[in-house]
């Protein structure tokens, strides 16, 4: 029975080790910020936080996460700088539908934890894993600049 | 299987029933108003003429406002968010009017009826083909204006003044003396009032929230995951299912082996269906995996022989019939009769699957009395109606609870998988949410039309054209979608928009549909089917004739548009802001097109590299916009970048092909999306407007591709004709540092 | 050893069977045990991979092996009495296994590896056939080959099996531990690993003075799996290869992709502990040889991105498309499957199996995540997405970036290969 941290929480779940962390936090813990899009790491928007970096929680396995602390969309609030990309996606208009942005921004605090001050190829390298299909991309990118800016 | 009852009891599913048997129940601005309707303020506006002197009644403002005696304010919407930011818009314009501060609104999902909720220009209750803003435009504002001036009148006899000498602000009603009513102090009192014989509008000079760049409402709940779509309800006792269809259209389930998937822990249930089947399981990933596991046995049936050379050739075939004749004008024959210059061309563009991110989804419970839904839908009562069939419920049984779209670009305007949902629904007693998987849902998609045309056109000594004859073959979205909207041969209107009347001056003018099905697919709406493709070819082919004019194409269309003045106007914005007749370097160039759609101005500038070896960069991708009056130019500016990426990737990428009857993509491996990398910034012009709204949704989507194309022509001299990009080996290089 | 003491050591290994053997059990839990013991060895013998299409019933052949010469067909080995092998008696199936001649007296061509299965006594391949005899029938025509002239000549294999079948049992070393002499076994009969990572003579027979040192079969490297601590296996650790035998994969030193995977989903991951333990120990002990690809020297990558690479299209697909599953450091913390460092597949200049997985996906079945069809975390195929210069582009990437080696990809050579 893996036990997960997850946002600085301890949760004991009773599914098989091979379940992806995507499905044991939105059908288990109920946490629906992380998104389903593909099942195979294209599109990004399961991404979470694993030890501080951007992985995709839907090829994830749960028993390989153990001991590791996972991050997610949720607790993307607790952090100055999780707080200052959302405002920077909301002061941008970034959103459209919104269903790949807590992927798209866990994504960029990955990138603006490493690299500060990115430029447009560093964004692009760092963020091109993330699929939009209402197409944000120039709003993205100039919200992570307004942030690195700060 | 008998339902258990008892399992509806729980305090949070009482809720959710007590909720939307209010919204069917009763739509009221108080609770004393007279909960029957007879008829929307929009359908009212539409047939009695839309000049404004036919007011709205108190009863029809009730469709969309509700104002509770503590003041709380509801809009109902009846268009649906996916992105477009349409609800922040529509609220605006009631909340205008209405005088309340967008801060103090509850914004609610309209439930399924038509009577009320009608979108005028697409004569059905939907959300679709850029028509929100247009449609609604000023129906809310007089149902806003009428809300107020009732509240006001109230107000007014409260205290025994002149209503003229009150003010009506931030939801309450202020008198010449400091007095103050709030709203939900006066709502009682203006039930009882009778409705106003004129409602005067603002002007554009008056509005404080219309056309400024307000932040959306339904945003901040998206960028810190609590937004919920109908991916993420979660309702007690529910269950997760997911299906396995057949992979041919028409086909049938022949037998399943379902013992190593219920093996599988977590797997709770598996029902076959007609030509799919489900498996219901705790979690989605116990679905998934169960449904991995089945063995099925399908009878695929005839399709399974059809490929996607089988349908090109028959869309060949049919080129040659007569069809349906759009626009006849002037003599074609006679036109072209010995003109030298003649130019023909042959234009394709494929069949393309919608990919929304959030796959298609439904949570439903079908009960012995009642059947509800939770989902997002383009269309309600189709979905209501859907549902009825499937469950064999009336209709007025159906409750849908419409929610949140992660994207839909027309996917969900179909309610394929909703009646899937009831289908699996009825077999058990507890509410069960659907999800299809990602290759479920690009395999089981309904296509954006592949489309055939065929040009020929004449150039007198000027190199302007003399005659234009065009002729479009493809599958028709309205025959199946709405067949009471197609013209006499089956002309339909959609396939035929800008082709039947391209906005230049071309004289004898011939155009054709022919419509030709493919049978191994269905064709559906994509983010502008027929305006889409109508811009691509038109655009495409007098980019032709200016080149075979030896003209410049900017001057050439400009001398095409002398009765245009918006189109000129956006198109010399668009020329002027990317430098159009600057030199570039060689394997550099630009494209450019123009046209009206969706009742907006729009011309689209593209600028790229190119490599020897297929690369491509864009350098500059500039929109210059009229759309009228821009409600809120942030919207405006972001859905036409996004729309603009969204018709370049598809025009990049895009094509859906089918061998043996199967959809041959599944996933985004294999049907590529643009990416960050692959996006150039999009700048777009807005030209101050007071014009009648236009649609904005899908506007930049249409003019991507022809302006891609032309800049490749300009670049490389090559001319592609048939898209995606990628068929012909071309690929974006990376961005340079 | 006797062909009674091999048996003896079968059953050891299989240690359930053991008791059954005793002489007074009765005769159907004789046949129980025979069939068991069969299924057992027709899957350590890798039947299925030959005698089952992708959506086609289990052992009913069709399929195709294309040759230089033509196309052959694998045929319908299920008991159907008309269109399988139904009809058959002891004799002809083991004249199949053994010598290669099927039942009246048709010779196969030698993609049926025969001569590796002549090694297995009579017993063994009297177990496989009531295995195969247990099963369903299916009745499913064979279809037939398409070899041009001379190949199509049979009688030719006459010949061929006078040069190249050594019609012999296993005959183990006795100066080697029983476990060596299983290994020995396993590798060289049921498991034919030499019809693919042996080298071929001019004549389209096994080059026993090359034996296991790798060549190249249907596009795909078959790599050299001798002792050579380069070029070979002798470096990785014993736990390593186990790990890559049974489960496909081994962090830092191979994954199984293409024909390998495909022996790993039907054979391998079926054998019992002891008997991959014996083949490592086996393989482990075969004489180096020397080849072109060697495994990439030790290589610290930091999760990052490169700064320095000089395919900057590859960069970019990489990260648009790869980084998610491989990470910049190549050490797949998303799955393990996914770690390329330490692959000789990412250290041959060539690419070769590298581009035949971008070109045809993962087939390992790892029975955990993702969802494309039914192998979970396989990589899907890139080919129909990507250009050929983008699928050129991000191999020359990953070749120098993760390996030391310059890849010389282009758009023309995936062209060539999508040809194969």
């Amino acid at each position: 029975m893996p036990t997960l941290t997850i946002n600085g929480d301890t949760h004991q779940v009773d599914v098989p080790e091979d379940m992806p962390l995507l499905w044991v936090l939105r059908d288990v813990l109920g946490m629906t910020g992380t998104k389903y899009g593909c099942g195979i790491a294209q599109c990004g928007a399961c991404t979470v936080h694993l030890d501080g970096n951007a992985v995709r929680s839907c090829v994830l396995p749960v028993g390989g996460v153990e001991g590791k602390r996972i991050e997610t969309i949720e607790a993307m609030e607790n952090s100055e700088l999780g707080r200052s990309v959302q405002s920077a996606w909301l002061e941008h208009e970034v959103v459209q539908c919104g269903y790949c942005q807590s992927g798209q921004i866990m994504s960029a605090v990955a990138l603006l934890s490493k690299t500060p001050q990115p430029d447009d190829k560093e964004i692009d390298l760092g963020m091109s894993g993330n699929l939009c299909r209402c197409c944000t991309y120039t709003r993205i990118r100039g919200a992570i600049k307004s942030v690195a800016k700060a | 299987m008998s339902k258990d009852d008892s399992k509806l009891e729980s305090p949070e599913r009482r809720e959710l029933i007590k909720v939307s048997g209010l919204a069917l129940g009763g739509l009221l601005i108080a609770t004393c108003l007279p909960p029957v309707i007879h008829k929307s303020a929009a359908t009212q506006i539409v047939e009695e003429g839309a000049s404004g002197d036919s007011p709205a009644g108190p009863a029809e403002l009730g469709a969309f406002i509700r104002i509770d005696p503590t003041g709380g304010v509801t809009l109902i919407m009846p268009k649906i968010e996916m992105g477009q930011g349409v609800q922040s818009s529509l609220a605006a314009m009631l909340a205008e009017e209405l005088e309340v501060d967008l801060s103090q609104v509850t914004l609610q999902e309209a439930p399924p009826n038509e009577e009320l909720y009608v979108d005028p220009i697409l004569n059905f209750q939907a959300t679709g083909g850029s028509t929100s803003a247009r449609s609604f435009w000023r129906p809310l504002r007089e149902a806003g204006a009428t809300g107020r001036i009732l509240l006001v009148q109230a107000a007014a006899d409260e205290w025994g003044i002149s209503s003229e000498v009150c003010e009506a602000r931030n939801g309450a009603v202020h008198g010449p003396d400091g007095q103050q009513l709030g709203y939900g102090e006066l709502v009682e009192a203006a039930a009882e009032l009778p409705v106003p014989e004129q409602i005067p509008l603002k002007s554009p000079d008056q509005f404080r929230l219309i056309g400024k760049p307000l932040q959306r409402l339904d945003t901040p709940p998206k960028v810190n995951g609590s937004a919920k779509f109908t991916t993420d309800l979660q309702l007690t006792d529910m269950k997760i299912a997911t299906t396995r269809t057949c992979p041919v259209l028409g086909g049938t389930l022949a037998s399943v082996d379902d013992r190593e998937a219920r093996r599988i822990p977590g797997v709770r249930e598996i029902i076959p269906l007609k030509d799919a089947v489900a498996v219901i399981g705790d979690h989605t990933w116990a679905a998934i995996q169960g449904a991995r596991a089945l063995k099925v046995e399908w009878n695929f049936g005839d399709n399974a022989r059809l490929s996607s050379e089988q349908i090109e050739q028959a869309l060949r075939d049919a080129a040659d019939r007569d069809g349906a004749l759009a626009t006849d004008e002037g003599d074609i024959d006679a036109a072209l009769d010995g003109v030298d210059t003649q130019i023909e061309a042959e234009y394709e563009m494929p069949f393309l699957a919608h990919a929304a991110l959030e796959p298609m989804s439904c949570v439903a419970q079908v009960r012995v009395d009642a059947c509800e839904l939770w989902v997002g839908t383009q269309v309600p009562v189709m979905a209501q109606q859907a549902a009825a069939k499937v469950s064999g419920l009336p209709p007025e049984k159906v409750i849908v609870n419409n929610q949140l779209i992660g994207g839909a670009f027309g996917r969900r305007l179909e309610v394929d998988f909703i009646a899937q949902a009831v289908d699996i629904a009825r077999n058990v007693f507890y509410p069960v949410k659907l999800i299809w998987t990602r290759e479920e849902d690009t395999t089981h998609d309904l296509y954006r039309p592949h489309y055939l045309d065929r040009f020929r056109a004449g150039l007198d000594g000027n190199g302007l054209p003399v005659g234009w004859s065009h002729t479009i073959v493809g599958g028709s979205v309205m025959a199946r979608f709405s067949p009471q909207a197609l013209g006499e041969n089956g002309l339909d209107p959609d396939a035929i928009e800008i082709s039947a009347k391209p906005i230049y001056h071309l004289p004898n003018l011939r155009v054709r549909y022919v419509p030709e099905d493919p049978v191994a697919l269905r064709v559906s709406w994509w983010r502008g089917v027929g305006q889409l493709h109508g811009a691509y070819v038109v655009e495409g082919f007098i980019d032709e004739l200016a080149i075979a004019a030896e003209q410049d194409p900017v001057d050439y269309r400009l001398r095409l548009l002398q009765d245009q003045p918006r189109a000129q106007a956006v198109l010399r914005l668009a020329a002027e802001k990317a430098g159009w007749g600057q030199t570039l370097p060689d394997g550099h160039g630009r494209g450019v097109a123009v046209h009206q759609v969706f009742g907006s101005y729009l011309a689209t500038v593209v600028e790229l590299a190119t490599t020897p070896q297929g690369g491509l960069r864009i350098n500059r991708l500039i929109c210059a916009v009229d759309c009228g009056l821009a409600l809120n130019p942030t919207s405006v500016r972001s859905q036409i970048e996004g729309g603009t990426l969204f018709g370049l990737s598809a025009a990049l990428f895009n094509e859906v092909t089918v061998k043996d009857g199967h959809v041959q993509q599944s996933n985004f491996h294999d049907y590529r999306q643009i990416r960050i990398s692959d996006a150039p910034p999009v700048e777009v012009h807005l030209i101050d407007s007071q014009e009648t709204p236009g649609g904005i949704g899908e506007a930049g989507t249409a003019l991507i591709a022809p302006a891609l194309v032309n800049a490749l022509y300009a670049a490389t001299g090559k001319r592609i004709r048939r898209l995606p990009l990628s068929r012909a080996g071309y690929h974006v290089l990376a961005r340079e540092a | 050893m006797s062909t009674a003491r091999r048996f003896s050591l079968v059953t050891g290994l299989l240690g359930c069977f053991a008791p059954f053997m005793l002489a007074a059990q009765e005769t159907q839990t004789d046949q129980q045990a025979q069939i068991e013991r069969g299924e057992y060895l027709a899957k350590a013998a890798d039947c299925l991979a030959c005698h089952v299409t992708e959506d086609g019933e289990p052992y009913a052949g069709g399929v195709e092996f294309k040759l230089p010469f033509g196309s052959l067909y694998s045929p319908n080995i299920t008991p159907d009495e008309e269109t399988g092998i139904g009809t058959w008696s002891d004799e002809d199936f083991v004249n199949a296994m053994q010598k290669g001649v099927g039942k009246g007296g048709k010779h196969y061509y030698p993609a049926f590896p025969y001569t590796s299965y002549t090694l297995m006594s009579r017993e063994e391949i009297l177990a496989i056939k009531a295995y195969l005899f247990s099963l369903e029938p299916v009745h499913q025509p064979n279809r037939e080959n398409d070899i041009s002239f001379p190949f199509n000549q049979r009688w030719g294999m006459t010949f061929w099996n006078w040069l190249f079948l050594d019609d012999e049992r296993f005959q183990p070393n006795p100066e080697r531990s029983e476990e060596w002499n299983r290994g020995a076994y396993l590798v060289q009969g049921p498991g034919h690993c030499g019809e693919c990572h042996t080298p071929r003579n001019l004549f389209q027979a096994k080059d026993a003075s090359k034996e296991l040192a790798g060549t190249t079969i249907q596009g795909w490297r078959a790599w050299n799996i001798t002792s050579d601590e380069e070029s070979g296996i002798g470096a990785w650790p014993d736990e390593a290869l186990a790990s890559y035998l049974s489960k496909g994969h081994a962090k830092g030193y191979g994954l199984a992709g293409g024909p390998m995977a495909e022996a790993v989903n039907h054979s391998l991951r079926y054998l019992t502990d002891e008997d991959i333990q014996a083949i490592v120990t086996y393989l482990k002990d075969v004489p180096p040889q020397d080849s072109d690809v060697t495994r990439p020297p030790e290589k610290t990558l930091a999760d990052e991105v490169p700064t320095d690479n000089p395919h900057p299209l590859g960069l970019k697909v990489f990260a648009d498309a790869c980084v998610s599953c491989h990470r910049w450091d190549g050490d797949g913390r998303q799955t393990p499957h996914a770690a390329l460092s330490g692959l000789r597949t990412v250290n041959d200049p060539e690419g070769l199996n590298l581009v035949r997985i971008l070109i045809e996906g993962g087939k390992l079945h790892t029975g955990n995540t993702g969802n494309t069809g039914d192998s979970a975390a396989s990589m899907p195929s890139f080919i129909e997405g990507y250009s050929n210069e983008e699928i050129a582009s991000v191999s020359n990437f990953v070749l120098s970036h993760f390996g030391h080696v310059e890849g010389q990809l282009e758009a023309e050579t995936i062209d060539e290969r999508l040809g194969e």
